[in-house]
């Protein structure tokens, strides 16, 4: 072995060792701040998105927290998280009870955000699902009581539609009527105005972010009477007749016509 | 002894030149980012709207679209496609400083600088000498890291940290913890570190020096020859290890032309220099001045 071969031996040394300390340290300070990023990504479920922001973790990667949208909201709802709060540092956001979305025709908002986090296919305001509004808690919701309170139902830009009131009766007074405030998701677009506007010192009525407030049936679920409307009339098992489901028997006990899975006799 | 030490950094350029032409570019620069953060700082303090949005992006006179492009990559690291208006936005800073300079952000326009610049000056004056070392390569191990966290958890990771955005939005957004960060990177600077933010981790910086790799605007030692040794530009460069190859590096027929992608373009070497052995050129001209060869060199001292 000469001695060139020796120094560049040296050298490669040096340099395989200086780039695993490299990049050993900066790895070790990578995986604190994925875990610190990816913690921060839990949105409290008080804070809202702008319209058109999508799930929260495609806006994370989508949003560069410049706080145009912020500029270009009229009523300046919307605010920037800063450092410490529970939101994402530098993402805009809005807080309902505080401050809610006045659904502007022209959303600026969106139109304002260079990147597209907030969807520029988002013309149409109505079309906006920032949130979804829950009526949480019917047990101090004034209406509820049965009283004509009626305030969310007032305020909401898609009344009659995103908050409908339907009539039954009061069966505690057992005269008079109950208004149940009724949020529709199909129309909700999570304003906030409804709870906003609330009477009561912590409101009845709340948005939480969509993936909160709404239930998910599964995809094997079909509801019958949907069905049946999609297929002109006819119902979707009416081909098998009626179904003859097993009935459990306490042991010992027969009736006729009835299949017990637990006996030997065949059914029927 | 006093705490502060008389530096006699500059000294000579001030008894030589003048107070103007020994603090010229220092005062250009704060000019620029006073200036530049001022632009953005009437529209919330007066309702004038000049430029909107902060230094991630911003929109001027509701016409001109700028986009920070190494915000814009952490973005599509985490796999989104931006639209047009910050991917125009984002071209656009990209041409800029891949001709002027592109750490000229760094000393030009980033709000942390001030800081940091802060942190060295005191430094030198309170004759805090050494620290912690770290390998000046760090930053761009770090850019890497904070693409590679974008695309793992994808989110635009550094911003969660970034105290260069973070600052930025601090003073036009509001936000109190903005400056405890900012106090921490000034006391790492002047305690633990020497140029430690600015010239070792700072991925902000790194990515600017890998656009402006090839930028057209440098300084250049052009009258090298005239260099007496005092060593002021060392003293004063926030990248002094840029500076030994084009000043000293005649004798071998080096580039006069600070062709590193790490010089951000300050200009303070300018300042500093009684000898006028630097000026503002391009990384095409490589010409030097020679004593046959006396009109280059802004204020050559007449015998």
């Amino acid at each position: 072995m000469n001695d060139s071969t020796k120094v560049s031996n040296a050298e490669r040394r040096t340099f395989v060792l200086n780039a695993a300390r490299m990049g050993c340290g900066v790895s070790m300070l990578g995986l604190g701040l994925g875990l610190a990023v990816n913690q921060a990504k839990a949105l409290p479920a008080q804070a809202l998105r702008p319209p058109g922001a999508g799930s929260e973790n495609a806006f994370l990667g989508a949003c560069v927290r410049c706080g145009l949208c912020v500029r270009d909201c009229p009523p300046n709802i919307l605010h920037l998280a800063t450092p410490g709060q529970p939101v994402t540092t530098g993402t805009p956001f809005f807080v309902s009870r505080i401050g809610a979305c006045e659904m502007c025709e022209n959303v600026p908002c969106v139109k304002a955000c260079p990147t597209g986090a907030l969807d520029h296919g988002l013309t149409d305001i109505k079309k906006a699902r920032m949130g979804l509004a829950v009526l949480v808690d019917k047990e101090t919701c004034l209406n509820f009581l049965g009283l004509r309170c009626d305030v969310c139902y007032r305020v909401c830009p898609l009344i009659d539609k995103a908050i409908t009131l339907e009539l039954r009766h009061n069966e505690r007074t057992d005269k008079h009527a109950i208004f149940e405030p009724v949020v529709h998701s199909d129309a909700c677009t999570g304003c906030g105005k409804c709870e906003q506007a609330c009477v009561l010192k912590t409101a009845a009525i709340k948005v939480y972010p969509i993936h909160l407030a709404k239930g998910e049936m599964g995809d094997h679920y079909r509801l019958g009477w949907v069905e049946q409307k999609k297929n002109a009339g006819h119902s979707l098992i009416e081909s098998q007749g009626n179904l003859d489901l097993p009935d459990r028997m306490p042991e010992g006990l027969k009736l006729p016509g009835h299949f017990d899975p637990g006996s030997k006799d065949t059914p029927r | 002894m006093s705490l502060f030490n008389r530096t006699s950094v500059g000294q000579e350029a001030l008894e030589a030149k003048g107070w103007w032409k020994s603090n010229q570019w220092l005062v250009l620069r704060r000019s620029s980012q006073l200036g530049l953060l001022l632009l953005f700082l009437v529209g919330p303090w007066a309702g004038i709207w000049v430029v909107k949005g902060n230094l991630s992006s911003s929109l001027t006179l509701n016409a001109l679209p700028l986009t920070d492009p190494y915000v814009l990559l952490q973005a599509v690291a985490a796999g989104y496609w931006p639209q047009a208006t910050g991917l125009i936005g984002a071209s656009i800073v990209l041409a800029f400083y891949a001709i002027f300079g592109g750490r000229a952000y760094c000393s030009w326009v980033c709000p942390v600088n001030p800081v940091t610049d802060l942190a060295a000056w005191l430094r030198l004056r309170l004759g805090i000498r050494g620290g912690a070392h770290l390998s000046r390569d760090t930053r761009y191990w770090i850019l890497g890291m904070t693409l590679v966290v974008s695309a793992v958890t994808g989110t635009v990771a550094w911003e969660w940290i970034n105290p260069v955005t973070m600052l930025h939005r601090g003073l036009l957004f509001g936000g109190e913890l903005v400056w405890a960060v900012i106090l921490v990177i000034f006391l790492f600077d002047l305690f633990v570190m020497p140029r430690g933010w600015c010239g070792r981790i700072c991925p902000v910086g790194a990515a600017y020096s890998l656009i402006g790799f090839k930028s057209a605007v440098r300084i250049s030692a052009k009258n090298r020859t005239a260099c007496n040794d005092c060593a002021d530009c060392y003293a004063v460069c926030p990248e002094p290890l840029i500076l030994k190859a084009p000043l000293k590096g005649g004798p071998t027929g080096a580039s006069p032309v600070v062709l590193s992608p790490n010089c951000t373009n300050c200009g303070r070497c300018i300042d500093v220099c009684s000898k006028d052995v630097f000026s503002f050129s391009t990384r095409f001209n490589t010409s030097t001045c020679t004593e046959q060869n006396a009109a280059c060199g802004p204020s050559q001292p007449s015998v």
